[in-house]
């Protein structure tokens, strides 16, 4: 397996985690390399629960990025069963290859295909057999699981999920046991809409994913942005951390600001201005009554 | 320098060391259970124990669950390891909490059995029927425990609302993938066709329960109300308490037993009799639990008499916000069950605009209109 081998980050420390991730553009601090580290050497599903606009999704993407591995997303929503994250049969072609046999048997009857039992055998071949996120996370080595938003889902989902990961195997009536040959890393995000049952969480390592620091954020949109002048990130990073502050029905998170510091550079801004912050304030603020307090405070002292 | 020691553990000190500290930290109220403590110690296998940052994030990451038990993990920390005395677990801009156990009087128990149990059946019933229409505050300590049994009668709980997921019906849309199936299982023959039809699914009942001072003599009962809305549908009853800052009880509340389940709530609850901010409280609510999806196309019950210390309009447009998030609003006020009420308190009068229906909630048949207006709601 690749995390035996010593070239590998996270064989390492969490430090060396977090320089990987760094190298692929995600920025980490000291929690969420630690909490990557742990969740590859313990095997242990990785839950991440902050505001929405963290970087709880993009930390997916970072980690199947550094392993090498498969990134595979189920994006959950309220009535998601297991037939749309596990598997599902492709019953058209069960029965086109049903009639197909009819008609071999009829224009050949001797032909000895009309074996009912050898007939249903092979109407549940693995070619039949469509493979949704889990399904996919399971057979694909190496390969990082996201199950975004799991807070969508209903709470039965949540009973089948913890059935999944604690076997790491799933088993078709039909068809047997399907095993993973290396554990997928499992990373479950939640953006706290429902409260998830401490079943599921017990098996996780949990981690809440606060904004970042001044100065990370400085260096996330510079990362992320290189076209945006040093100025602007800096005057950006402030203006937002200043809102995060202001008590807003939304306060922006890193998400917001990389559109926003984008938004203003395409307008041609080298730093902050009251008339271009205002123009854009939509990229940042996604609620009507925070646009307005925010214009009557921070770009109010912009506007001098 | 550490990792290679995955198999063999920590050695046996540092597991007498995380001992402890799960302790303190049960103490500080994190719910840290063995097998969380098991998995803090299979994380500092892999870690270096004798670097600070490292055990600390070890154990954030393994010994909590929820952004509330953050604050009290970093006070106990730094107790355990630091040396130095924590800042209470709660911040410190906030009223020192006044902690007082939500049970009744020693007394209320006791001599409720042989009073059911006398062999007075007529008188009873009439008596049951006196003791519904009575004012809870004016009960005698056996009325209340009689009235407290006649709680595990009320099943509050909100109607159903169209679910996205589908359940078989005789009637209704063809199910296309239940008949092929079906198919399949002939042979390929369209024998039967299955339909199928959107399932129901509750929606969510929120309680927002004023337990401040003007409140105290209603906050036990309906305190009691909410188990037993919680006991009646668990996964989808939530239960606030409100006073100068916003408490969640419902996980108390899922205790079988309602005496327990008061006294653990009561526990809960820091600002038990304490002074009134609704409009912040129930900003608070808003922004953390009712925008993200607690009070989204939910029955909410505020219970409050409207004495508001703070500024009314401040109350107003939060509960307009939220009446906006919701599927309907109902507040209920004591005081509505008394001759020549008028909602004239400056909060009621803020709220009045917002509201669905205004319900009394002084007695039991109150509360069980309570009960049929969340149903119809």
């Amino acid at each position: 397996m690749a995390l035996a081998d010593t070239s590998d980050p996270a064989a390492l420390g969490p430090t060396d985690i977090g320089r990987a991730l760094e190298a692929t553009g995600y920025l980490p601090d000291e929690g969420l390399s630690t909490a990557a580290f742990l969740a590859l050497r313990m095997h242990r599903p990785l839950f991440l629960e902050g505001d929405a606009g963290v970087g709880k999704t993009s930390l997916a993407q970072a980690l199947a990025e550094v392993l090498g591995a498969e990134l595979v997303r189920l994006q959950c929503y309220e009535g998601i069963d297991a037939a749309q994250a596990l598997y599902d049969w492709d019953f058209p072609r069960q029965v086109l290859h049903l009639r197909a046999a009819e008609t071999a048997v009829r224009a050949d009857p001797d032909s000895g295909a009309t074996d009912a039992a050898e007939l249903e055998r092979s109407l549940y071949d693995r070619r039949f057999l469509i493979a949704r996120p889990i399904l996919r996370a399971l057979e694909h080595t190496p390969s990082v699981l996201l199950i975004d938003e799991i807070d969508r889902a209903d709470d039965e989902f949540e009973a089948f999920l913890l059935e999944v990961l604690a076997d790491n195997a799933v088993t078709i009536p039909e068809l047997g046991t399907i095993r993973a040959a290396a554990p997928p890393l499992v990373v479950l995000t939640s953006n706290r809409t429902r409260e998830v049952h401490d079943a599921l969480k017990r098996r996780c390592l949990y981690h809440w994913v606060a904004h970042p620091s001044y100065e990370r954020e400085v260096a996330i949109l510079r990362r992320r942005l290189p076209e945006v002048s040093e100025r602007l990130a800096r005057e950006v990073a402030a203006a937002v951390r200043r809102m995060r502050a202001a008590d807003l029905l939304k306060p922006p998170g890193v998400a917001e600001s990389i559109d926003w510091a984008q938004a203003l550079h395409l307008l041609g801004a080298d730093g902050l201005d009251a008339d271009r912050a205002a123009a854009t304030l939509g990229a940042v603020l996604k609620y009507q009554e925070d646009a307005v307090r925010i214009r009557d405070t921070v770009l109010a002292e912009l506007a001098g | 320098m550490t990792t290679g020691r995955t198999t063999a553990g920590p050695p046996r000190d540092v597991v007498d060391v995380v001992l402890g500290f799960a302790r303190t930290l049960r103490h500080a109220g994190v719910p840290a259970g063995p097998d969380r403590v098991q998995a803090l110690l299979g994380a500092l296998g892999h870690l270096d124990v004798l670097d600070p940052n490292q055990v600390y994030w070890a154990g954030r990451l393994t010994l909590c669950a929820d952004p509330e038990d953050l604050d009290r993990y970093d006070a106990a920390f730094a107790l355990y390891f630091g040396g130095r005395r924590p800042a209470r677990g709660r911040s410190a801009s906030e009223p020192p909490p006044l902690l007082r156990p939500a049970a009744f009087e020693p007394d209320a128990a006791g001599d409720g059995e042989d009073t059911d149990d006398s062999p007075r059946f007529a008188v009873h019933a009439s008596q049951h029927e006196i003791l519904r229409h009575k004012d809870v505050t004016t009960l005698s300590a056996t009325e209340r425990a009689q009235l407290q049994r006649l709680f595990a009668l009320l099943a509050p709980r909100a109607a159903g609302r169209r679910s996205l997921r589908y359940t078989r019906a005789p009637r209704g849309r063809v199910d296309l993938e239940r008949t092929v199936r079906r198919m399949l299982s002939r042979g390929g023959e369209p024998a039967e066709l299955v339909r199928r039809r959107r399932r129901h699914k509750p929606r969510r009942l929120v309680l927002l329960i004023d337990v401040s001072g003007s409140m105290a003599p209603y906050a036990d009962w309906l305190l009691r109300f909410g188990h037993a809305a919680v006991r009646s549908a668990p996964l989808n009853t939530e239960v606030f308490t409100l006073g100068t800052r916003l408490t969640r009880v419902t996980r108390e509340l899922r205790l079988r037993d309602p005496d327990r389940a008061l006294a653990a709530a009561g526990r809960a609850v820091p600002d038990w009799r304490g002074g009134t901010r609704l409009g912040d409280t129930l900003k608070a609510f808003s922004d953390r639990w009712g925008q993200r999806g607690v009070a989204r196309g939910a029955v909410l019950v505020v219970c409050s008499d409207g004495w508001e210390r703070g500024d009314p309009a401040e109350l107003g447009s939060q509960l307009a916000r939220l009446s906006r998030l919701a599927h309907a609003v109902v507040w209920v006020n004591p005081h509505k069950g008394k001759d020549g009420f008028a909602p004239v308190t400056g909060g009621m009068v803020a709220a009045l605009p917002y509201i669905d229906s205004l319900v009394a909630g002084h007695s039991f048949a109150a509360l069980t209109e309570l009960v049929e207006v969340i149903a119809d709601a």
